[in-house]
């Protein structure tokens, strides 16, 4: 079944990728390449656009239309996308740093104008292009190469943050349960207007490594643990609620969707 | 040509009407003056013809929408002024790598900074020709009145297309608020280039390989079953990033060939009065009009004296400067900044005859008088 996914929407010829021993990614990107099989999606149907860091080198390996842009714009440049041909399922991948910091603000707009959009996030929880400095994600009191002494800042939840500014389909994973991403892609796509999924993942090499995590498998465990599905959390008194990251699907609206606006005003004249 | 084409019109919707003329169907932007007309106009415009408009968060995000309209086969515009130029910067050497057409209008203002939102300044020749980062070549045009504007955008679309790459339209706030009289061509009358599109099919096709007999390689939309990569990343013709150093030297020397060695079709330019000049001076934009006006003065008094008008500023019109140095002997740049495009007249005219430079950076036009004084003076 892996191999099958691979030969029918890899770039084999590119492989092998440039993610380190351990990296998540490959996990995150097979359950989001998982989805699209589920769905029976065309692959000439599908773009697949990504900004700069580890994750969004994954759009180089993937044989879709795929358009790796610069840091932090991946929304900007899929908004366009979109708008220019909405026929095309478009799909962002993106990582905590480029989607959260320098392209924060296009989270924000295209989550407020609902522009049916699949954003997925590869938390590492640092930026591991660069070689381990810290992100917006970093838990407080983390360390990267830029935070010897512990991140001082308050780390964010990106889930909050797109239901906040408008997403209507909000859900959070990890790569310990990459079925779950598959599933919260495919929900995503479904939606007709701006999705947001969160998929936790694992950097042992600088993350890991700088924050005495242990190996790939024992921060995937990690992630198990410190997980809790959104069912289990709301059941659970508020006193055990602290310090649990909650996964599952978060937030479902419906809206109308920004390009259907768009065209009823075109077919307005 | 009838009477009934004739319209009152300022700059900016000259612009935008070049624009649409030229196929442009998606237009997104940010609000700055005095370009904000220009996205006012498509906003109004567009949708009527089945185009897009958007309003973006910001400067980077618009320029970063028009190249993944563009991607998709529309052809696309951006407008801004100065502090919203320096913000596309990354946008433009993006377009210029991944080779992706698209227009930039610059209409500029004081700086640096916020400066001088309201007045007019040449402040951004050296920006529109090295603004983005790393070694480029890049395509700048300069309109001098409302109806240049009008053809000037639609060149600008036109080379766009033709050499895949982002074509900056710089124009000056005075003649973008002016308003003339234009008489506008018969849409069957323009001359519309569109991209080539892929003569192979998707099994044979490479993204980035030019083919025998074509300048820049063909383009796929995204959507019609070539499925291929974009990256602003060095790639070898598949489109695959490389760290290889002889295909980085290859592609980085083509992107800036395919325009360097085209500039008889890149270069336009209008000489005034230069057939039996002495002397020359050398403006564009509104400065041009003013250097016109002193030219007559001139004339009148006996002195001759001609112009050259770079309408192409970037390539700079190397033939043309070099001939006209070995003809005249003094070049005067007049430019509303402290001598940027001086710079290049000097490189390029400066061992054949003497080149003298007259600026200024208050927010004011140059005015004709003040440049018969320079002449006659300086």
């Amino acid at each position: 079944m892996g191999n099958n996914l691979i030969e029918k929407y890899y770039r084999t010829e590119r492989l092998p990728h440039i993610w380190c021993p351990g990296c998540g990614n490959g996990i995150v990107l097979r359950a989001i390449v998982k989805a699209i099989d589920n769905l029976g999606l065309n692959k000439d149907d599908i773009c697949v656009v990504s900004g700069i860091g580890c994750s969004s080198r994954a759009t180089g390996y993937l044989d879709f239309n795929t358009v790796h842009t610069t840091h932090g714009r991946a929304l900007a440049f899929a908004t366009g996308i979109k708008l220019a041909n909405p026929n095309l399922h478009v799909i962002v991948i993106t990582g905590d740093g480029d989607c959260a910091a320098i392209g924060g603000n296009h989270l924000i707009h295209a989550a407020r104008r609902n522009i049916d959009i699949t954003t997925v996030v590869f938390n590492n929880n640092i930026y591991g292009m660069t070689g381990g400095q810290y992100s917006p994600t970093t838990p407080t009191g983390d360390k990267g190469t830029t935070a010897p002494y512990g991140n001082i800042d308050p780390n964010f939840d990106l889930c909050e943050l797109a239901k906040s500014a408008g997403a209507t389909y909000v859900s959070r994973s990890t790569v310990y349960g990459a079925n779950m991403i598959t599933k919260q892609v495919e929900e995503g796509i479904k939606n007709k207007g701006f999705s947001f999924i969160e998929a936790l993942t694992i950097c042992p090499t600088y993350y890991g490594r700088k924050n005495k995590k242990g190996d790939a498998p024992e921060m995937i465990n990690q992630l198990k643990e410190m997980t809790i599905n959104v069912d289990a959390y709301y059941k659970l008194p508020q006193e055990k609620r602290e310090g649990r990251i909650v996964i599952g699907e978060l937030y479902r609206v419906q809206r109308e969707e920004y390009i259907e606006k768009y065209n009823r005003l075109i077919n307005s004249f | 040509m009838t009477e009934n084409n004739k319209r009152l019109m300022q700059g900016n919707e000259a612009c935008v009407e070049g624009a649409i003329a030229a196929g442009m169907r998606f237009f997104a932007g940010y609000p700055i003056t005095p370009s904000t007309e220009i996205a006012e106009i498509s906003a109004a415009k567009l949708p009527r013809i089945g185009g897009k408009f958007i309003q973006m968060e910001d400067e980077i995000a618009s320029i970063s929408a028009i190249i993944g309209a563009s991607l998709t086969g529309v052809k696309a515009m951006t407008a801004t002024s100065g502090p919203g130029f320096s913000l596309k910067q990354e946008g433009i050497g993006y377009a210029i790598m991944a080779e992706v057409p698209c227009v930039i209008v610059n209409v500029q203002r004081g700086g640096p900074s916020t400066g001088l939102p309201t007045s007019p300044a040449q402040g951004d020749i050296m920006q529109a020709r090295w603004g983005t980062h790393g070694e480029h070549s890049i395509i700048a045009l300069y309109p001098s009145t409302v109806k240049e504007i009008f053809d000037t955008t639609i060149r600008a679309f036109n080379l766009s297309e033709k050499y895949r790459t982002p074509v900056i339209l710089l124009m000056d706030e005075v003649i973008a608020h002016m308003r003339e009289a234009v008489d506008l061509p018969d849409i069957s009358e323009i001359k519309i280039y569109n991209r080539k599109k892929p003569s192979v099919g998707p099994e044979e096709y490479k993204p980035y390989k030019v083919l025998k007999g074509n300048i820049v390689p063909e383009m796929a939309n995204i959507g019609e079953g070539y499925r291929y990569h974009v990256t602003g990343l060095i790639h070898d013709e598949s489109g695959a990033p490389t760290n290889d150093n002889r295909i980085a030297e290859e592609l980085v020397l083509r992107l800036v060939n395919k325009i360097e060695n085209n500039l008889d079709d890149i270069v336009y330019y209008e000489k005034y009065e230069l057939d039996d000049a002495e002397e020359a001076i050398v403006a564009f934009g509104a400065t041009a009009r003013s250097a016109k006006s002193a030219i007559d003065t001139l004339r009148a008094k006996g002195r001759r004296i001609g112009m050259f008008r770079p309408i192409t500023i970037w390539p700079s019109p190397k033939k043309q400067l070099t001939e006209l140095a070995k003809k005249v002997k003094r070049i005067m740049v007049v430019e509303m900044n402290m001598g940027q495009y001086l710079l290049e007249v000097e490189r390029i005219a400066g061992k054949y005859t003497e080149v003298l430079g007259y600026g200024r950076v208050n927010g004011e036009l140059v005015t004709p008088k003040e440049i018969v004084r320079f002449v006659e003076e300086g």
